[in-house]
């Protein structure tokens, strides 16, 4: 409950900072109005479609996930959370925003991938939303530590892509293998070992996650 | 009376090689108040982020206890009231909105009456459904006043109680003080000899820049 109510003092704060918010929509703007101009009449494959798609995915988290925390540490608000929420109750609630936010902006870009590119065509759909849903949690949780470290860092810019590429890297090869296979029409049983690499990556990144940020959070 | 005491065992703080005391052995008891002074740099801000165990020591320990039962680290910020000059509140938000979400986010009912009362207290109430972004420094150190006690904390932490106040705003401040410490445990971190006045007693931090000096 605490934590639900942090987030709907972050989700109220957004509405009327637009930190996070302006930023990834005009990083989703830019980046297809980019591919698309860059392919220009070119046909592309479906697996590059896919392709894209998480690397859109990918770099836009890189823009607007770590405001969670360096928008408290800007405005030298990170006291006054630690003065009153315990860090569990913290992490839980910037992760519930992350969530949010992470989910709104891939089903946004998913769905612009769908009308603007004719090749994005997903064969088998209920995998795709299995790899769509665990690979977000993934985006989210790894995000939200990563965020509560750089906010500490004094190069805040540089450092966050830095940290995320290694820490994402395994769920971004594993969600692409699996967009693969959601194109290719394979069967949610034959995909079962990534799905579960992609559960076992959101399980290990939310409790190593939990455990680190007392030590994060505390100067 | 209620039975708050917190126990500096040993206390020390470097930062990187630099020493800023070491060796603080004191124990504050409620229904008084402590003050902590010492030239700009000595330490003062440090050692209440300390006591309110927002940063840790280098070495030594800090101990709260209430009813004689020790307060676990992660409970702490229920017991705590804190003032300084690098809290701040959300500017996006009006006083009042930012009051009711640190009562959730305490856990706690939000208790209007409570509100009100402080709000009146500091001379704020008719600008609660303003922005925080529009206040004037001296308003803004009125409602960290506030956000401190809006909980009724038992340690009340006061860190430069004094800046950015007029006089009207540090009689109010200087009022609160002698209401709170009846029951409360005060600590106030300050160079203002009139802060300085309210306490019964006064660490001098200088003496604990070195060791054999402290002891």
């Amino acid at each position: 409950m605490k934590a639900y109510s942090l987030f709907r003092k972050d989700w109220q704060s957004e509405l009327r900072t637009r930190y996070a918010v302006n930023a990834l929509a005009m990083f989703i703007l830019v980046t297809i109005s980019v591919i698309m101009f860059s392919i220009g009449s070119e046909k592309i494959t479906e697996y590059l479609t896919g392709g894209l798609l998480w690397v859109v995915i990918f770099f836009s988290a890189m823009s607007g996930l770590s405001r969670a925390f360096v928008s408290e540490e800007e405005r030298g608000t990170t006291m006054t959370l630690q003065l009153i929420a315990s860090p569990s109750t913290v992490f839980s609630g910037k992760l519930i925003f992350n969530l949010l936010l992470v989910f709104i902006m891939n089903f946004v870009i998913t769905i612009l991938f769908g009308i603007l590119f004719t090749s994005f065509i997903i064969r088998n759909i209920p995998l795709f939303a299995l790899a769509f849903l665990f690979g977000n949690i993934g985006i989210a949780v790894s995000s939200t530590i990563i965020a509560a470290i750089i906010s500490k860092a004094g190069s805040k810019g540089t450092l966050y892509p830095v940290l995320s590429f290694p820490i994402l890297l395994p769920l971004i090869l594993t969600l692409l293998e699996l967009t693969k296979f959601a194109i290719d029409g394979n069967s949610i049983y034959s995909s079962m070992t990534e799905i579960l690499v992609l559960i076992c990556y959101d399980v290990i990144m939310a409790t190593i996650s939990y455990l680190l940020f007392d030590f994060i959070w505390k100067d | 009376m209620n039975n708050y005491i917190v126990e500096l065992n040993n206390l020390g703080k470097y930062f990187g090689r630099r020493l800023v005391f070491t060796g603080i052995d004191y124990t504050f008891t409620s229904g008084n108040v402590y003050g902590i002074s010492g030239p700009n740099g000595s330490g003062k801000s440090t050692l209440v982020k300390i006591i309110a165990g927002l940063i840790s020591p280098t070495s030594g320990k800090v101990n709260h206890s209430f009813q004689n039962k020790i307060i676990e680290p992660e409970k702490l910020h229920d017991f705590i009231g804190f003032v300084s000059p690098y809290l701040f509140l959300y500017d996006e938000f009006t006083a009042e909105e930012n009051l009711i979400y640190f009562s959730s986010i305490r856990g706690l009912k939000f208790d209007p009456n409570r509100a009100d009362f402080l709000l009146n207290e500091m001379s704020l109430f008719n600008r609660r459904k303003d922005l925080v972004r529009g206040y004037s420094s001296g308003m803004k150190q009125r409602m960290k006043f506030i956000f401190a006690l809006l909980h009724q904390p038992r340690l009340l932490i006061l860190d430069e109680p004094t800046s950015n106040l007029d006089s009207e705003g540090k009689d109010k401040v200087y009022g609160l003080i002698n209401n709170e410490s009846q029951n409360n445990l005060i600590v106030i971190a300050s160079n203002e000899d009139s802060d300085l006045r309210l306490c019964s007693s006064v660490i001098e931090l200088e003496k604990y820049k070195n060791r054999n000096e402290g002891k």
